[in-house]
């Protein structure tokens, strides 16, 4: 499962759906059809994982005395103009 | 004198138009000056002059290229004309042929635009090639803009609104003025150096050509061309295109839109997500239901449930056939029992014994019928015997006579019983019971 962590989310929904069309041939033997569905389940449930991940961070560069880094930040509400 | 050309004046306009014309430099060239003398002839060409404080030139201005212009030229409008210098043989008159014209200010901005411009297609920045694809589901998008006002707020939110899973990094820059350029560039070339972002964001709200100055610098265009990640221009201008706007892999038209080309929405990818998972688990189930069928109709195939009907099967085939066999052998044996009896009856029919039994008894039986049949003979016989013998005494003469009556014959011994039988004095001799009597006939009476 670790490569499975080490995938990028686009990854997973290409590989979730390449799985799918797979299984809804078909004609794939039983045992793979039952590998595929435990695959693309848990291609299913990292992607949702990924989803849930809601904790993105806005970030503002500034420059300082030590260089360039990132703070948080937060744009104004009401502010007009350009 | 003798070989002095005279030229008429038309010869010798024409001769000046055409080295004119040659002229590399009065072929296409740049003037800057006021408008005076406008005239907007009702053919659609315009005719005026364009003047400096220190000289004049007379201009036209053909309809089909003044239908372009994107103001209205006035009498006192400062204005960047570009054209051609030609003669206008007929008065004698050379005058400047204007193509395109600008007001004076952002005239010269937009000379500088498209000089940039043709100079940076040539180059090929601007070729469809070069544009790359955006990242389908970025990590991170940085932001390149201003801190402050309305195009971070839009894209912030609207990145929020549709992928709030994405980090947002953003670059303040100044968006105008002199250090604006220099801070686009360092901002983009500092994310390139970084490597944390998917797509970045470079762009500001809308605003004049003035003020969107700095996306049409040649150092912005060119680190949007360099940089590694695929960039979305977003100045917000619906109708105008900055030479970022060119060069970049892709243009939005305003903030907003840049965002939302760059994620995209996250309640889709849940709907995409929600529909694999349930056609998958719709797939193996039906998978799973389907082969426990096949398998359901496997085990109920008979030589399953019942091994021993292959064996029955054979065993019903042998029974068969051995009856078969039995019954086959007990006709034939029959058969040839039947005709050895047969035989036996019809030997038995022509033996000699039977026919001595047979000769025997018709003799046996013709015997007694023989022996019945006499006695049946003799009694009768005997019984006609006596009946005659009664009938017989019955009718003896003798018995007649002895109750009186008597025969008569005649000599010659016959019975008379007529008497035309005799005569008168014929003799007859008359028997009677005890003897007789002889007689002679007297009378013959006829009665």
């Amino acid at each position: 499962m670790s490569n499975q962590d080490q995938i990028s989310f686009e990854q997973a929904l290409e590989r979730l759906e390449e799985v799918v069309a797979k299984l809804e041939r078909g004609d794939v033997p039983l045992e793979e059809a039952i590998n595929l569905y435990q695959e693309g389940m848990q291609l299913s449930q990292l992607c949702n994982g990924k989803l849930k991940q809601v904790e993105a961070k806005i970030e503002m560069l500034i420059d300082t005395d030590q260089g360039i880094t990132a703070v948080p930040f937060a744009p104004q509400a009401n502010e007009k103009g350009e | 004198m003798n070989n002095t050309q005279i030229y008429t004046i038309k010869e010798i306009n024409k001769y000046i138009k055409m080295r004119i014309d040659q002229d590399s430099v009065l072929s296409d060239v740049w003037l800057r000056g006021e408008i005076s003398n406008f005239t907007h002839h009702s053919s659609g060409h315009m005719y005026f002059t364009l003047k400096d404080k220190d000289s004049r030139i007379k201009c036209v201005m053909f309809a089909s290229q003044n239908a372009r212009l994107k103001f209205i030229p006035r009498e006192g409008t400062k204005v960047l004309a570009r054209g051609a210098i030609s003669v206008f043989e007929r008065d004698g008159a050379y005058q400047f042929y204007a193509h395109a014209m600008e007001p004076d200010g952002l005239g010269s901005l937009y000379l500088a635009y498209e000089q940039l411009k043709a100079k940076l297609e040539e180059e090929g920045l601007f070729a469809a090639s070069r544009k790359r694809a955006l990242p389908l589901f970025p990590r991170t998008v940085g932001v390149i803009t201003s801190p402050t006002g309305a195009a971070v707020r839009d894209v912030i939110t609207t990145l929020q609104r549709r992928y709030p899973i994405a980090n947002i990094l953003l670059a303040p820059v100044q968006v105008q003025g002199e250090l604006a350029a220099p801070s686009i560039v360092k901002a983009i070339n500092y994310m390139n150096d970084i490597k944390q972002c998917d797509v970045l964001i470079v762009g500001r709200g809308g605003g004049s050509l003035e003020e969107l100055w700095a996306f049409n610098e040649e150092a912005v265009v060119r680190a949007i061309a360099a940089s590694q990640i695929p960039i979305i221009s977003a100045v917000g201008h619906e109708t105008d295109f900055t030479l970022s706007d060119f060069v970049a892999d892709i243009r939005a038209a305003t903030p907003t839109a840049a965002a939302e080309l760059a994620v995209p929405h996250l309640q889709d990818i849940k709907a995409k997500l929600k529909y694999n998972q349930d056609t998958l688990t719709r797939s193996i189930q039906y998978k799973v239901s389907h082969t426990r069928q096949k398998l359901n109709n496997l085990m109920q195939s008979p030589s399953l449930i019942e091994p021993k009907r292959i064996v029955h099967k054979y065993a019903e085939r042998i029974d068969y056939l051995q009856m078969a066999l039995k019954s086959h052998l007990k006709g034939k044996v029959n058969k040839d029992k039947g005709t050895l009896s047969a035989l036996d009856h019809k030997l038995a029919r022509i033996h000699p014994e039977h026919l001595i039994k047979l000769n025997y008894n018709h003799v046996k039986r013709m015997q007694e019928q023989l022996t019945v049949s006499m006695k049946k003979q003799l009694t009768k016989q005997s019984y006609t015997f006596v009946a005659l013998t009664k009938q017989l005494d019955a009718l003896s003469p003798l018995k007649v006579m002895s109750r009186g009556y008597g025969l008569v014959y005649d000599e010659s011994k016959t019975l008379v019983k007529s008497i035309k039988q005799v005569e008168v004095g014929t003799v007859l001799q008359l028997n009677v019971t005890d003897g007789k009597i002889d007689c002679e006939v007297k009378a013959i009476k006829e009665e």
